[in-house]
């Protein structure tokens, strides 16, 4: 080969590994992009179907049941108009409390339900999930106060 | 009076600050000498009042000065003395003022340790650190005063937020905030080469120990949040690509290509832009992180516009700074362009896809990390991305960075003789190899092809950083200068840290269970048994514990506390996992709540080499510590041509 059909050919291998991994880096991008849903788009049919993504709201009082002798737990939450069942099975978060900001993340199942992997609540007193107090604001409700 | 003298201090500290920018940088464009001189001086009482500053709020935490607003939110009557102390830098105007005092302290380093630095280059280097401190103090002053006063005076404080109260958390943001403000002595290298409009291979030698240093302090400071991540936040993972940790990860990328352009501009007089750019971008993404960190953008882009004035400050303070860098760095033409090439396979190239790598893994991290916060300011939805893709993009430049890292540090500068290099990777490629057996069909079991390129990448880098120093020790190679010890053994800590992630990404073993008082449950043929809950007080909380009992094949292995706190002002929950720390793996119980008729949900978890992690960081940290101690770089400046 002469210098310069080398050089050709390293150029050329060089941009399909580029063009390769942009193709890939855009791909996880794009695949692991949650949005975030109200309970009330949830309700609308707003959310896609077998996508995960992020829900948030208050829990609603009193809405914690658990399955005795497992981890399984399930809570309603809400944004004031709308309720979504969140199903979750593992350890709730330190800061997890009834009547207090949560968001979750997993996929709408077909019946309705949330089905979490994922439940992040406050990491102190003064924090509310940023979404859920933005949700709540819009609503009229104010940011720091939670149900009572 | 006391934060009065802090306040006092602060503003004459900015005074000096003011005078360290204008008369050395105005001396050494006019030749006026005795303006250049002032330079040490002004360091040196900035320190000084910085220090004072420092001081006072140190005193006022230790008196319980409730009438200080900051002392009280973030202090109380029953926080223990050491904590007080790390209380100092537990918020944001505290670390301000420590990021400061970290500031003036590298400003005066620079000036103690310069004397042999032409007097031109030394005058530009601290004028512009002290640009720098004009920044940052005026910050401090307009919207961040640590010394408001409130009337009338607490009672009692508010407390540290509890996930602070732990040791390494209080040594955690001094070692972070070294690394990142130590990023300013390279960007003000950068800049006085820019104003000089000379950039040789002195200029590279001079600049070198002070980025090593600050890449060692963040390397360190790195390590020890993740590990603090991985038993405080209770639920034992090391990283998760959070903004937080992506603000410190970043300069590090873009720290460590700094460091390794820096050898090439100083032993070759090549990638002369390249390293004013890095150097240029270690420390821009450093105060992005500031930013990122301290504006509240990341709690939400709309907290930030709801409160703007410290935000829009770092911003604004953000684009005048690289601004004015990158259109200096338009302007001036500083790097010679010089004649001599390099070969395809040598020490140049090896370092030269570092450098693209390297790059291309900063830039990834930070769309991930920008992008929400981009929609979000847009209006144009919620989203937030995911850890896979963080991984992915991480893990797509690492693979080949280190088969290159394993390769290039055996290849000579400007053109490598193949045959004696292939020989001498002969021994480490067959040790990675025999590595991957061992690892993949002995000790763990198969776990995937990937895992296997991830064990036998990281064994190749260990091996080949190896290489010399063992050869050495057999008498059969020359005795290593220091700094190429250091660069064998930094790298050395990278195999070992990738070995850790590798190893405890493979085989790590996570259970959530609900358990019952005396009910066991296995986990890779250790059996935990949550023996009883007994209550347990604290200097200022109370916590349930749990006594857990771990055997293996009937034998008592350790008696593990995990712990679920709540402090008592604040009246947080909290998990304080249970550890059994080893070599070979960790123990890890953490309980979750109590689920009633006598249950506790826990999490166990059994983490092989996880140490390794953190370890190989230790031993980056000490192969800079290495570096810096060469000889070469404390004796006098060597003439220009001197090869």
């Amino acid at each position: 080969m002469t210098p310069r059909r080398r050089r050709m050919v390293a150029m050329t291998g060089g941009l399909v590994c580029l063009v390769a991994a942009t193709a890939l880096v855009l791909t996880a991008f794009e695949q692991n992009m949650l949005y975030f849903y109200t309970p009330t788009q949830i309700a609308a049919g707003e959310a896609p179907e077998g996508r995960r993504l992020r829900v948030g709201g208050l829990v609603e009082q009193g809405s914690v049941r658990r399955t005795p002798g497992s981890l399984e737990v399930r809570f309603d939450v809400t944004d004031l108009d709308q309720t979504i069942t969140v199903a979750y099975a593992g350890i709730l978060p330190d800061l997890f409390r009834e009547g207090q900001g949560v968001v979750a993340h997993g996929l709408v199942s077909t019946d309705g339900l949330f089905e979490a992997d994922e439940v992040l609540a406050r990491h102190d007193e003064n924090y509310m999930p940023p979404e859920v107090a933005e949700m709540l604001e819009e609503r009229g409700h104010p940011p720091d106060a939670s149900l009572r | 009076m006391v934060p009065e003298i802090g306040q006092i201090s602060l503003a004459l500290a900015l005074c000096l600050a003011v005078a360290l920018a204008v008369f050395p940088l105005a001396g050494a464009h006019t030749g006026n000498v005795r303006w250049m001189e002032v330079a040490r001086p002004c360091a040196l009482g900035m320190l000084a009042f910085v220090a004072l500053a420092f001081a006072m709020l140190a005193v006022s935490f230790f008196r319980h000065d409730f009438s200080v607003l900051y002392v009280a939110q973030h202090s109380n009557l029953k926080l223990p003395a050491m904590y007080r102390f790390a209380a100092i830098w537990g918020a944001h105007e505290g670390s301000l003022v420590l990021w400061q005092l970290i500031l003036s302290s590298w400003t005066v380093a620079v000036a103690l340790a310069s004397r042999t630095l032409p007097q031109v280059l030394r005058a530009r280097v601290l004028g512009v650190l002290g640009l720098v401190s004009i920044g940052f103090l005026l910050f401090i002053l307009l919207t961040s005063n640590p010394f408001l006063r409130l009337f009338p005076a607490a009672v009692d404080g508010a407390d540290l937020n509890p996930l602070l109260q732990d040791p390494a958390m209080a040594i955690h943001p001094p070692l972070l905030y070294m690394g990142y403000v130590g990023m300013a002595v390279p960007f003000a290298f950068a800049i006085a080469a820019l104003l000089s409009g000379r950039l040789d291979r002195r200029w590279a030698r001079w600049t070198r120990p002070w980025t090593t240093a600050a890449w060692m302090f963040l390397t360190v400071g790195i390590a020890l949040g993740s590990w603090w991540a991985y038993y405080e936040l209770g639920w034992g993972g090391w990283w998760f690509w959070d903004p937080v940790e992506n603000a410190s990860f970043m300069p590090w990328l873009a720290g460590t290509a700094l460091i390794h352009t820096l050898a090439v501009t100083e032993r070759r007089g090549l990638f002369g832009n390249t390293t004013l750019l890095l150097a240029i971008a270690a420390f821009g993404l450093s105060l992005l992180g500031t930013f990122l960190v301290r504006s509240g953008v990341l709690v939400s882009v709309h907290a930030f516009a709801s409160d703007p004035a410290r935000g829009l400050f770092i911003l604004v303070f953000l684009a005048v700074v690289m601004g004015g860098a990158l259109l200096l760095y338009a302007l001036r033409n500083a790097a010679t362009n010089p004649q001599t090439g390099f070969k395809l396979v040598s020490r140049e190239s090896a370092l030269l896809v570092n450098t693209i790598l390297l790059s291309a893994a900063t830039v990834l991290v930070l769309f991930g990390t920008l992008y929400p916060l981009a929609l979000d300011a847009l209006d144009l939805g919620k989203i937030s991305v995911g850890p896979p893709y963080f991984n992915l993009v991480f893990i797509l430049p690492m693979l080949p960075l280190l088969l290159v890292v394993g390769a290039g540090m055996h290849a000579s500068w400007k053109a490598t003789d193949t045959a004696a290099w292939g020989r001498k990777l002969r021994a480490p490629a067959a040790i990675a190899i025999l590595t991957v057996i061992i690892l993949t069909v002995a000790a763990y079991g198969f776990a995937g092809v990937l895992t296997g390129i991830g064990i036998l990448i990281a064994a190749w880098v260990i091996a080949s950083a190896l290489r010399d120093p063992v050869a050495w020790l057999l008498r059969r190679g020359p005795k290593p200068r220091r700094s190429t010890w250091g660069m064998q053994v930094a790298h050395c800590g990278l195999g070992v840290t990738t070995l850790g992630i590798v190893v405890v990404s493979a085989w790590g073993v996570e259970t959530d269970r609900r358990l019952a008082l005396g009910e066991s449950l296995e986990v890779s043929g250790y059996e935990f048994q949550l023996d009883r809950i007994e209550d347990v007080q604290g200097p200022n909380y109370r916590a349930a514990q749990g006594v857990v009992n771990v055997s293996r094949d009937g034998r008592p292995v350790t008696t593990l506390y995990p712990q679920e706190r709540v402090y008592e002002v604040q009246q947080n929950p909290m998990t304080e996992a249970g550890i059994d720390a080893g070599w070979r793996h960790d123990l890890f119980v953490a309980l979750g709540q109590p689920l009633g008729e006598e249950a506790w949900s826990v999490r166990v978890q059994v983490k092989p080499l996880v140490r390794f992690i953190w370890l190989g960081a230790l031993i980056m940290g000490l192969g800079g510590l290495l570096a810096i101690s060469d000889r070469r770089y404390r004796v006098a400046a060597p003439k220009e041509d001197e090869s």
